[in-house]
């Protein structure tokens, strides 16, 4: 199989060839994302969705200019974040980018109630262990039921917890590659991923406990 | 020279994610590796973080609206003709 990089060159030769097909492809592939990544910038789900339009536009404008020396996406979300903070900013409803960082210093991956207190036996130790999964069986793993919940755990963090889980683990993309459409440091991407994650996992948890203790 | 202060679980669930990133610095590496070799809730708590990202990897992105791309198609074909 063809790596999403690759087929995006393919694309985008196409595309500057003026194939219809090709452009839908790349819009189908990457639409979805940049909405939301909009969406961190700007008041309103419609702003965000002429952010997008105007996204596309500065890419046909712009793609005689494109040399490849970064992929395809990195190049089209650096795009994508420079038009929505712009935008945010004229919308007066810019969202302070600080609020996009990690915030409180002191959330914790696992509630603390889960670790012996200092006066326990083994202070920071497990009151109880966590469970091995790999005795839920796998098709309950994957089942539909078990990945609405990770969906719904998604949705419910903070929007830049969100978009860079749905980067690195949802769509695969390299640290690197997310730091630089978004503009963030290692260490920040780092610390969002990590509280995304842990919150996910804790969503699991909850639910395959009930799971497990129903059969 | 000193022994490392031993990790305890709660500050280990914190490293989970540099650790898996391979972002954990040497002598917390090392650390984090003695601590897994000694304890079983810690090592099923990785297992679980990494169940976690798989599972994760198998959801999709939603599909984008008719009507979006119906206008971004149009964009499209007056750029063509320019």
């Amino acid at each position: 199989m063809q790596s999403g990089t690759d087929r995006d060159l393919d694309l985008l030769d196409a595309l500057r060839a003026g194939d219809d097909d090709a452009f839908m492809e790349l819009v189908e592939r990457y639409q979805a994302m940049m909405l939301r990544i909009a969406a961190m910038f700007v008041p309103s789900r419609a702003v965000a969705e002429e952010v997008v339009q105007e996204t596309w536009l500065g890419v046909l404008q712009g793609i005689d200019r494109f040399e490849g020396r970064s992929s395809f996406r990195t190049w089209l979300f650096r795009i994508l974040v420079n038009i929505a903070k712009t935008r945010g900013q004229r919308e007066r409803r810019s969202v302070p980018f600080s609020s996009l960082l990690p915030g409180d210093p002191e959330e914790s991956a696992v509630d603390p109630d889960r670790f012996q207190p200092a006066t326990g036996d083994l202070p920071g130790h497990w009151v109880t262990f966590p469970a091995h999964w790999e005795q839920a069986p796998e098709e309950r793993l994957l089942a539909g039921e078990t990945r609405g919940v990770v969906e719904g755990a998604i949705e419910g963090l903070p929007p830049a917890q969100a978009t860079v889980i749905r980067l690195r683990d949802v769509l695969g993309w390299s640290s690197q590659e997310v730091c630089n459409a978004l503009d963030i440091s290692e260490t920040n991407q780092r610390v969002l991923l990590h509280r995304a994650r842990s919150k996910v996992r804790r969503a699991l948890e909850r639910y395959l406990t009930e799971e497990m203790v129903e059969t | 020279m000193t022994a490392p202060a031993e990790l305890t679980c709660k500050e280990l669930v914190e490293l989970v994610t540099e650790f898996l990133e391979g972002y954990l610095p040497e002598p917390d590496r090392e650390r984090f590796e003695a601590h897994l070799a000694i304890c079983d809730g810690c090592t099923a708590y990785v297992e679980q973080m990494r169940t976690t990202i798989r599972v994760t990897g198998t959801l999709t992105e939603e599909q984008v609206p008719q009507e979006a791309t119906d206008r971004l198609l149009s964009a499209f074909r007056s750029w063509k003709d320019r």
